[in-house]
C-alpha cells in the first residue's frame, strides 16, 4: 500500500512549482491564473488523500465547494484580463500600474 | 511493487513533469496544454484514492470546461508574448530556492509519524457518489445552495464585464418595430401617369 505521506509529499512538490511558477513568470496574468489553479488543484489532492486515509467523507465534499469557487474564480479573472486587454492592449503586469499602489 | 504503487509513481512523475513544464515553457498555448496533463493525472490519482465521483468532475469541469475558457481567452487575445517572458532567466534562481525551500520544508514535516499511515483507518463506502451526495444534500445543503449562488453570481459577472454596446453594430429594436405607424413608413406620391415616350 501507498502511505499517506507520499500523496502528500506530491501534493506540496505540486504547491512548491506552482509558487516557483509565480516568481518565475510575473508579468503574464494568464499563466499567473494558471498557477492560481495549480495550487488549488494541491490543495485538492491533500483534501482527497485525508478524507480517503482518515475515512471522512468531509474532506471530498469540501474539494466539490473548492472546485466550485475556483470555476467561478477563473470565470470572473479571465472576464476581468480580457476587458483588460481591450482598453489597455496588454495584460503585463509592470505595465498596469494605473493605481499607482 | 504492487500494481497500485506502479500507477501511482507512474502517475506522479508525469503530474510533477507536468507542473514543471507549465512554468518553464515559453508560449501560453503550451502552459494551458500542460495544466491539462496535469488535471488529468491529478485525476487518475484521485480516482486511485477513491474519489471516482470528484475525478470524473475534475476531468469535465477542469478540463472541458475551465481550460477550454484558458485556451479561448489565450487565442483570443492578440499577445506579443517576448516583453512577458524577459523575466523568466533573471528570476529563475530565485523561484528555484523559493520553490526548493518550501517543499523540502513541507516533506520534513511531512516525515512525522500522524502522516505515516499505511492503510486507510475506514473502508471507502462502496459507492463513492451515493455516499458524497448522502452528505451534500443533508448535512451540507446549505452551503451547496450558497455555491450555487457563487456559481449564478460568476455567471453574471463575467458577462456584465465583457458585454459591450457598440454604436456601430446593427441589431433589431424589437419595441420600436412594434411601436411603428403606417404614417412612418409609407409614403403616398402623387404623380402623373407616365406614358411610354417619356419611359
Amino acid at each position: 500500500m501507498i502511505p499517506l505521506s507520499h500523496f502528500l509529499i506530491v501534493a506540496a512538490l505540486l504547491f512548491a512549482i506552482s509558487i516557483a511558477g509565480m516568481i518565475l513568470n510575473r508579468k503574464n496574468v494568464l499563466i499567473l491564473l494558471m498557477c492560481i489553479e495549480m495550487m488549488l488543484l494541491a490543495v485538492n489532492l491533500n483534501f482527497i488523500a485525508f478524507s480517503h486515509y482518515l475515512g471522512d467523507m468531509a474532506g471530498q465534499v469540501f474539494v466539490f465547494f473548492i472546485l466550485t469557487v475556483a470555476a467561478a474564480e477563473a470565470a470572473i479573472g479571465l472576464a476581468i484580463l480580457v476587458v483588460l486587454f481591450r482598453n489597455r492592449r496588454t495584460i503585463n503586469v509592470e505595465q498596469l500600474d494605473a493605481m499607482k499602489g | 511493487m504492487t500494481f497500485e504503487q506502479i500507477i501511482f509513481y507512474l502517475f506522479s512523475a508525469v503530474l510533477v513533469a507536468a507542473a514543471v513544464g507549465m512554468v518553464t515553457v515559453r508560449s501560453p498555448v503550451y502552459a494551458a496544454l500542460c495544466l491539462i496533463l496535469s488535471f488529468f493525472t491529478s485525476a487518475a490519482l484521485w480516482l486511485l484514492l477513491e474519489a471516482e465521483f470528484l475525478g470524473l468532475v475534475l476531468v469535465l469541469v477542469y478540463v472541458g470546461a475551465v481550460m477550454v475558457l484558458f485556451l479561448f481567452v489565450i487565442m483570443m487575445l492578440d499577445l506579443n508574448t517576448d516583453p512577458l517572458k524577459e523575466g523568466l532567466v533573471k528570476h529563475a534562481p530565485v523561484g528555484f530556492v523559493v520553490a526548493a525551500v518550501i517543499a523540502v520544508e513541507m516533506i520534513l514535516v511531512l516525515q512525522s509519524a500522524p502522516f505515516q499511515i499505511a492503510t486507510p483507518l475506514n473502508p471507502a463506502p462502496a459507492n463513492n457518489t451515493e455516499a458524497l451526495g448522502a452528505i451534500l444534500y443533508t448535512d451540507y445543503v446549505y452551503p451547496f445552495e450558497i455555491a450555487a449562488v457563487i456559481l449564478v453570481v460568476a455567471i453574471i459577472a463575467a458577462i456584465t464585464l465583457t458585454l459591450r454596446r457598440r454604436p456601430d453594430s446593427r441589431k433589431q429594436d424589437i419595441s420600436q418595430q412594434v411601436q411603428v405607424k403606417r404614417a412612418d413608413r409609407v409614403r403616398l406620391v402623387k404623380m402623373k401617369a407616365e406614358t411610354k415616350e417619356q419611359a
